[in-house]
């Protein structure tokens, strides 16, 4: 891991955690192995002492980029953050002061600059939320409450710097003059706007284009990658055991399951009877090599309660598979509200539960009396002419909470 | 002896079309067969089957847009659908286009003959599965509505039919379990086709949406 990590170029990035103004000094100490506090008092120094500092967490701020794994965020308190920023605003006007900055000046600077600390550390985030919506593919994660919160802050931002611009302008008196350039301004933007818009609108549907072609491009191997595992895998295999017709039986239903997954999404949410049911019998159907056509009704989450339903249902299921000697098998469950009802059914040459031996004990003890003692039943039906078929049943408690 | 069947195949890929073709030889008459949507309304106007098998995928549509060219003008042509798909959805939309039956590909050819005879003579024909569309369907209460339609529910005997054949029971055996004739099981079979094709219950379609949207 180490090692890994020593071959690769080592960049320097900004630290997302642990900061406590943009993570510049932390990942400084990152790539330096130098310790975060010495870097911090450093810059404060070089602040102070002339505003060097300033200069320098300003230049790293926008050239060094965050780190791209989403760690954790283990951030100081906002305590914390809050002290570093107040302390850098009052660094910058003692600095201010010092070099002569007319006090009218002063205020409306500090407003502008915080306003663009704001603005700048948004951008940071934005980046990081729209990063981290790509790695959740398809989870459109787009809680309206952040988004709300993004533009709060970014109209903040901004009218923090647009106060701190028009006070300063107020402060030099010069307000009566920009209104004298207003127009021609406005003119020269407009202008701006014709000759470049154009530009800006080609170059912003050439970048969507080339994101699509870029997903499609990775849908497509995506897909690749699956028909390969499954489809491919599958007939490579089928080729292999063309004289075991009950092994390419088995290795077709198992491929067609997974295909009909993908295709239709029809996997059922996950933790419920459905779905383990579902996964029961394509268990059983590998294991005995048998067909199973299942057919369910309604769904419920799987709880304690419906255990013993399944594990009921599943010594049915096995048993058909072991002794009808059928090559398939019906089963059929249906969840309604009162209680939950399932039916095994082949189509073999049948027996007589009475005369099942006590050394059979899987239909006595795993499946009439399991479900007995659950307040459930169990019944047995077999013919010679019509095979036989279990029929069981639970009742659905209300759920207690404990 | 009654004349046999006369049968359209319907189905984009002929090597599907050629093994249906070679499993229904000698128990009914393939007159035509068709490999789209636009193949197999000239085909079926022309030959006049009794009976359509019909795939629910099609290139360039679903078969449900056959039977809505085709059975206004023709109303005694009956369609099968016969797919290998299981999205609840799509069968329900060819069932409620008007096919009298929905069965998978993996039909044995003794079976699937059975169902094109049962077809023809303006019967349903439920497979397992669609009866467990049709009664997951149902079982959902229907939301309030101003007038109750009778279209909107199943009888306590319709339910127990359809849950016979959801487990596995042949129409033949689900009469016998019932102590009632054939006759009568494709009696309450006809009247859930009807039901499903004539109702109006929103629950149907959004149902059959949300299945396929569950995660």
């Amino acid at each position: 891991m180490a090692l890994a990590q020593s071959r690769t170029t080592r960049r320097l990035y900004r630290r997302r955690d642990g900061r406590l103004v943009a993570g510049v000094a932390a990942g400084l100490s990152d790539h330096l192995g130098v310790d975060v506090l010495l870097l911090r008092v450093g810059f404060v120094v070089t602040i102070v002492l002339g505003g060097l500092g300033v200069l320098l967490y300003g230049a790293f701020w926008a050239v060094v980029p965050q780190t791209p794994e989403d760690s954790p965020r283990t951030n100081p308190t906002p305590r914390g953050q809050l002290i570093a920023f107040a302390a850098l605003a009052l660094a910058m006007l003692v600095i201010a002061q010092l070099i002569g900055f007319g006090a009218g000046l002063l205020w409306p600077a500090a407003i502008a600059v915080s306003g663009g600390a704001v603005l700048w550390r948004q951008a940071d985030e934005s980046r990081r939320e729209s990063w981290r919506r790509l790695t959740a593919r398809g989870a459109r994660i787009a809680s309206t409450q952040s988004r709300s919160r993004t533009a709060l802050r970014y109209s903040a931002g901004l009218s923090l710097v647009f106060a701190g611009v028009v006070a300063s302008l107020v402060a030099n008196g010069s307000l009566t003059e920009i209104r004298h350039a207003f127009l021609p301004l406005t003119v020269l933007l407009l202008g701006l706007v014709l000759v470049a818009g154009p530009w800006g609108l080609q170059a912003v549907s050439q970048l969507n284009e080339e994101r699509t072609v870029r997903i499609r491009e990775q849908e497509r191997v995506e897909l690749a990658g699956r028909v390969h595992d499954s489809m491919l895998q599958t007939l490579t295999l089928i080729q292999r055991r063309a004289d075991d017709p009950a092994e390419v039986r088995r290795l077709v239903r198992r491929s067609q399951r997974e295909i009909r997954g993908w295709l239709y999404q029809d996997t059922p949410a996950e933790a419920s009877v459905k779905a383990a049911v579902s996964e029961m019998c394509a268990e059983i159907e590998d294991e005995y090599r048998i067909t199973i056509d299942l057919v369910t009704v309604g769904d419920t989450q799987a709880t304690t309660g419906s255990q013993p339903l399944l594990q009921a249902l599943r010594e049915a299921t096995i048993n058909a598979a072991k002794h009808s000697g059928q090559p398939t098998i019906d089963v059929y469950l249906e969840v309604a509200a009162s209680e939950v009802v399932a039916f095994v059914r082949d189509r073999g040459p049948g027996f007589d539960p009475d005369s099942v031996g006590d050394d059979r004990f899987g239909v006595r003890e795993s499946i009439v009396a399991r479900m007995k003692r659950h307040g459930g039943d169990a019944s047995i039906r077999s013919t010679p002419k019509s095979g036989t078929e279990v029929q069981l049943t639970l009742p659905v408690r209300p759920t207690v909470d404990a | 002896m009654t004349p046999r069947v006369r049968v359209v195949l319907v189905d984009d890929h002929s090597l599907v079309r050629s093994g249906v073709k070679a499993e229904l030889a000698g128990r009914v008459d393939v007159v035509g067969e068709a490999a789209d949507i636009a193949q197999a309304i000239a085909c079926i106007a022309s030959t006049r089957p009794d009976v359509v098998l019909l795939d629910v995928h099609l290139p360039s549509g679903t078969g449900d847009e056959v039977i809505a060219a085709i059975a206004p003008e023709h109303p005694a042509i009956r369609f099968l659908a016969l797919s290998v798909s299981d999205a609840a959805e799509d069968v329900i939309r060819v069932i409620r286009a008007g096919a009298r039956g929905y069965v998978t590909k993996s039909i044995s050819a003794s079976d699937l003959a059975d169902a094109i005879q049962r077809v023809a003579g303006g019967d349903a024909v439920f497979s397992p599965r669609l009866a467990g569309f049709v009664l997951d369907s149902f079982t959902a209460p229907p939301a309030p509505v101003a007038e109750p339609d009778e279209l909107d529910s199943l009888t306590p005997r319709e339910r127990e039919v359809l849950q016979l054949i959801a487990r596995g029971y042949t129409y033949k055996e689900s009469a016998e379990e019932l102590y009632v004739s054939v006759k009568t099981i494709e009696t309450h079979v006809s009247a859930v086709l009807r039901k499903l094709q004539l109702s109006n219950r929103r629950e149907l379609t959004r149902w059959a949406s949300e299945r396929r949207l569950l995660p």
